[in-house]
């Protein structure tokens, strides 16, 4: 994977991604991708492109899910899932180290890397941009994960209800970090291209016909209209400096009367990346192991330090994560935490709607400053 | 000397201390590494006090559990109340809601035979606890890992944070967004998250989560009616 090559125009045109699928599962990779599960599309191993949820969509709202039928067979009209891709490279629960008592001491082991090559089909725009993001903070067994991964992404033609990645920085057109790209227009066929010689190899093996510059020109189309159909938008506004100027709005304790701080919202957001650490023993104290754990700054333990937790009202654990997304995180880490991809309004029991506070904080800070 | 282990029971239906018995695989060991001194579930050979630790099941629900986990509190250097009806009163602390003269009068024959309190309460509203383990019934895997940090001389850690969580992490789709009432958002995790992974709602065993804000919390009405909001 290559983050810094230009955007190669598709050229060539799949009539499926069976092929794809079983070069990818021939090469030894564990391949990923959407799939139909519980009534929600959620991250599995796909077997074949049989797995892929043709013909489902999705209808989403704040705090609202719900799979529906679609009227044709496409395997990618349904936009980010229940997952992102940090289920597979920043797993939940991580083994650091086992400890072993000896006679005279202990042992202590490291256990080596999985050795699972990932192959990830169906990565949405705003979600490429996301494992760059969390590569971006992580250190070096993500990167390692992410080294030996091969990315198959897909542009978007249709935005979810709760998408917003044009204004937070993306769009519905795949930027870097893929090394295949794909189109999906009607059949489904796929307009595809390789943006990296990894990729090129595999794109070679496959069945395929020349894309004609009227596919091309219907993708691109496409994809144009999808991000003139966004149905949220940020504000556009400065929000570091929104978010920096509102540490005292009335709109915290607001948000507080109905935010659960149950921490859906950091779970499912692609790039939020907090872990804890965590000790277990045996029984007999023979054995001592250390996890790492996904944690989030909604629980009230994120923050224990010395004597007691320092946030403990939700208005506080509310503010730190907004503050995080889209203010704090330019000035650790030089750009936004936030993609766009409308998961954390979605899995919201409580239906909260990020575009919609900041909305709320900006209005807030515009009337306070007249 | 191995440390002697207490399980007593007060008003409840057993269920927690089924748990223990339920570790069919660790059982052994933990036979191995404590001395089971009362425990009648599974023995009627019992053995006097002091213990170092004591599992307590049930609520405190008459006079005479009052005077009874007085004694076992001063007995025991260690004690861990389990279960639902041990932390927040259990499904009998709904009399607290009600008068306690009329039930008895409706449910039995002769209700001058019938000594009761007003209330069903937690055991930590009539003794100081030391550490509690929520549900109905209690998780196994909390269970091991509390005496395995009390054995091991370090301190049990239990989760302060939801059930939705435990959905996260065990990659199940979230029901309540998907049309099921689920209490999990405002529970305190500890199960796994177990109802949702087949495809239920949490109905909130574990009582409410202590990172949850108030109002989340008011949605416990009913294994945990006497929890402290
Ligand atoms: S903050 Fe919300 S919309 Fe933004 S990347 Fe995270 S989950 Fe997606
Ligand atoms: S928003 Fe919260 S959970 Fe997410 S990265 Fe920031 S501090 Fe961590
Ligand atoms: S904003 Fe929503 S998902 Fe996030 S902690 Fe609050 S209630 Fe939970
Ligand atoms: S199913 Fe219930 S416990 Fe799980 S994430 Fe959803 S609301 Fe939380």
């Amino acid at each position: 994977m290559v983050l810094t090559r230009k955007r190669v125009l598709p050229t060539a045109m799949l009539d499926s991604l069976s092929p794809l699928i079983a070069a990818l599962r021939a090469d030894g990779y564990s391949v990923i991708g959407p799939t139909l599960r519980d009534g929600a599309i959620v991250l599995a191993e796909l077997t074949s492109a049989s797995d892929l949820p043709h013909g489902w969509g999705v209808e989403l709202d704040a705090g609202s899910y719900r799979v529906r039928r679609r009227d044709d067979d496409a395997a990618f009209g349904h936009s980010s899932g229940a997952q992102s891709w940090k289920t597979y490279l920043h797993p939940a629960k991580v083994p650091f180290w086992t400890a072993q008592k000896t006679s005279d001491g202990f042992t202590v082991d490291v256990p080596p890397p999985d050795g699972i090559r990932y192959a990830f089909v169906g990565v949405r725009p705003c979600d490429l941009r996301a494992i760059a993001i969390q590569g971006r903070v992580l250190g070096s067994s993500y990167a390692a994960r992410l080294e030996s991964a091969f990315i198959v992404a897909v542009d978007c033609t249709e935005p979810g209800e709760a998408c917003f990645c044009v204004t937070a920085g993306g769009g519905p057109a795949c930027g870097p970090g893929a090394d295949i790209q794909l189109t999906e227009t009607v059949g489904p066929r796929y307009l595809a291209s390789a943006q990296t010689t990894i990729g090129q190899a595999v794109l070679d093996t496959l069945p395929q016909q020349p894309a004609t510059p009227a596919e091309r020109e219907q993708g691109a189309t496409a994809v144009a209209q999808a991000a003139e159909r966004m149905q949220r938008h940020l504000p556009s506004i400065d929000l570091r400096d929104l978010l920096s100027g509102s540490r005292n709005a009335a709109r915290w304790d607001e948000v507080a009367q109905r935010c659960l701080a149950c921490g859906n919202c950091t779970m499912v957001c692609p790039t939020c990346f907090c872990t804890s650490v965590r000790d277990t023993t045996d029984l007999g104290g023979d054995i001592a192991q250390r996890w790492q754990t996904w944690d989030s700054c909604f629980d009230l333990d994120f923050s224990y330090l010395h004597g007691g937790p320092v946030r403990t009202s939700t208005s506080s654990r509310y503010r730190q994560w907004l503050s995080h997304k889209l203010g704090t995180w330019h000035d650790q880490f030089g750009e936004s935490g936030c993609v766009g991809c409308g998961r954390c309004i979605v899995w919201c029991p409580a239906g909260i709607d990020l575009t919609e506070e900041v909305s709320a904080l900006a209005q807030e800070r515009q009337t306070d400053h007249e | 000397m191995k440390p002697k282990l207490a399980v007593w029971k007060f008003a409840s239906c057993d269920g927690c201390q089924l748990s223990l018995l339920d570790c069919e695989d660790e059982l052994l060991e933990i036979a191995a590494h404590v001395q089971i001194a009362h425990f009648l579930e599974a023995s009627s050979a019992s053995v006097c006090g002091p213990y170092d630790i004591s599992l307590v099941e049930g609520s405190v629900t008459t006079p005479l559990d009052v005077e009874r986990i007085r004694q076992v509190r001063a007995d025991s250097k260690q004690l861990i109340t389990i279960g639902a009806c041990a932390t927040a009163g259990g499904i009998q602390a709904l009399r607290n809601f009600a008068d306690v003269d009329e039930f008895r009068s409706i449910v039995y024959a002769r209700p001058e035979f019938i000594d009761t309190l007003a209330e069903s309460t937690p055991i930590a509203a009539v003794v100081p606890v030391d550490y509690e383990l929520r549900g109905c019934p209690i998780d196994r895997g909390q269970l091991l890992e509390t005496l395995s940090a009390l054995l091991n001389g370090r301190r049990p850690r239990g989760p302060l944070h939801s059930v939705c969580f435990e959905c996260k992490t065990r990659g199940t789709t979230c029901v309540l967004v998907k049309g099921t009432p689920c209490l999990g958002p405002a529970t305190q995790a500890g199960c796994g998250a177990l109802c949702p992974a087949y495809g239920r709602g949490c109905y909130g065993c574990f009582g409410p989560a202590t990172g949850a804000p108030a109002h989340a919390k008011k949605v416990f009405n009913l294994f945990n009616s006497g929890a402290p909001s």
